[in-house]
This record gives C-alpha cells, sequence and structure tokens, in this order.
C-alpha cells in the first residue's frame, strides 16, 4: 500500500496536473482507509482555494505596505506623463 | 468593445492593485515600484494592441505577469540553495520509518470562516513570508499566475518538472503546518 508520506506528495502533485491511472487507484484507495491524509487533502485544497481567492482580493486600507505611497504614486504619473 | 481609458488615470485607477499584486511576489517596495513603472510604460506602447476583449486592468495584469517572470529569471542567480537539501529538508520528520504521519493530522474548525477575516489573510501572507524564498516564488507563480511545470522549470531553474511538484508539495505542507500553528490552533493571534 501506498504511505502516508508518498500520499501526501500525491495530493499535492494532484492538484497541479494529472497522474497517472495507477497512481490515482492507490491514491483513492489510500484515502478510504486513512483519516489523516483525507484531511490533509481537504487542507491542501483549502489552502489551493485560499491562494486563488488571496490573488482575487483587491487592497484594503488595512493592508500595510501593500498600496503606493504618495510619493511613489507621483512618480509613476510623471514617468507616465514623460514618456506620452 | 471598450477602448483604454486615459494613461494620466492609470495610476489612480490600477495603480495599487498593480502594485500589490507585485509586492505578493517581490516583497520589495521599490523593485515592486520598478515593476509598476514598466508595465505602464510597456502598456503605453502597446496601446495599440489591446483589443477590448479583456477589461483594462486585466490587460494591465497580463503585462505585469511577464515582467514578473522576467524578474524572477533575473534575479534568480541570487538563490543558492540547493533544490535537493531544500525538497528534503524537514519532511523526513514529520514520517515515522514506516511512512505514518508523527503527528495527528487535526480537523480544522469551519475553515471557509477564516476566508472571510482580515486577520486570516495576514496570517496567510506572514505564512508564505515564512517559506524558503524560493518555495515562495514557486508558490505564487503557481497558484496565482498560473504558470506550468515547464515554464517554473525555465523561470526558477529546476531541474525536472518532476523536482517542480515535490517542492511545490513541501512548500503546502510548510504553509499548513504554519496556518495550523498560527491560525486554527493558535487562537488566531499571530507569530510564534
Amino acid at each position: 500500500m501506498t504511505s502516508c508520506k508518498e500520499v501526501s506528495d500525491l495530493l499535492s502533485t494532484s492538484l497541479d496536473t494529472r497522474l497517472p491511472v495507477s497512481r490515482r487507484i492507490g491514491l483513492r484507495f489510500h484515502l478510504l482507509l486513512c483519516k489523516m491524509c483525507s484531511r490533509y487533502q481537504q487542507q491542501l485544497k483549502f489552502l489551493h482555494r485560499a491562494a486563488t481567492m488571496y490573488t482575487e482580493r483587491a487592497p484594503r486600507p488595512g493592508d500595510a505596505g501593500v498600496v503606493l505611497t504618495a510619493d511613489a504614486a507621483q512618480r509613476l504619473t510623471q514617468k507616465i506623463r514623460e514618456s506620452r | 468593445m471598450t477602448a483604454l481609458s486615459d494613461p494620466d488615470n492609470w495610476v489612480a485607477e490600477h495603480g495599487d492593485y498593480l502594485y500589490r499584486y507585485a509586492m505578493m511576489r517581490v516583497r520589495d517596495p521599490a523593485v515592486a515600484e520598478d515593476l509598476v513603472q514598466e508595465t505602464f510604460l510597456a502598456a503605453l506602447k502597446a496601446q495599440g494592441s489591446f483589443s477590448g476583449k479583456s477589461s483594462e486592468k486585466t490587460w494591465l495584469v497580463g503585462i505585469l505577469k511577464h515582467k514578473l517572470i522576467d524578474q524572477v529569471y533575473r534575479a534568480r542567480n541570487g538563490m543558492q540553495v540547493e533544490d535537493i537539501a531544500l525538497i528534503a529538508d524537514n519532511f523526513a520528520d514529520r514520517f515515522d520509518e514506516s511512512g505514518h504521519w508523527r503527528a495527528e493530522i487535526a480537523q480544522w474548525s469551519d475553515p471557509d470562516l477564516a476566508l472571510e477575516k482580515d486577520e486570516f489573510w495576514r496570517v496567510f501572507e506572514a505564512c508564505v513570508e515564512r517559506l524558503p524564498p524560493k518555495m515562495a516564488r514557486l508558490f505564487l507563480l503557481k497558484e496565482m499566475d498560473g504558470l506550468s511545470g515547464e515554464e517554473l522549470c525555465k523561470a526558477l531553474d529546476i531541474s525536472t518538472t518532476n523536482n517542480v511538484w515535490v517542492m511545490l508539495s513541501r512548500a503546502r505542507l510548510r504553509l499548513r503546518d504554519c496556518l495550523e500553528a498560527n491560525w486554527f490552533t493558535g487562537r488566531g493571534s499571530g507569530e510564534t
């Protein structure tokens, strides 16, 4: 049987690329029997979802350091004017 | 079909968004500002190629992505960590001799609720920042920019796509552990 150690990598890789059929069967069989790896799978999916949401999140006033400073905005505006 | 807005308004309209997008990956205000500037200047030159099929913002982000990949490629020589060591680090300790989890994988209570809290996103950001730099870049280029295995190999100078997948797996395990320690069991109070 596939070990939890191998399964942890297979679960992650299955988010990125299509696993060969033999690997997928081993994975599914392991997950039926292993509570810990099933939880790990849920958590990896959560992480994947969170990363996607993180990308789409618009900047908020509370996000210190992730909005342009007034000076930086000024510099950029200037550059654009010069290059037009 | 939509037309581009007046470039004089680009900074006010898209500046913060693009800057934040860049900051999440390069974590250096000066480098991020340069990338945003390069993006705007490239966009000025390429105005004629805007087809109006996507929004102005999406179009600008597309240009920024190319600038980011160039930047990662330029910076990669500064990253000397051996990929193999990075892959092995911390990992073996998590499993016993027969390959079982050593510590329990706990059930997280209501993870979806976390996604609605600003405090959670600060923990998430801090956890990504705590990853070794190469892993952080790999994770972000994959999850946020959707680069393929081959593109990731090239951008980060990793020898095989298999190593890319394994390194991503180890990055996710670290992130998972960090979120658990600092959010799901750490009462959401932040740093350890």
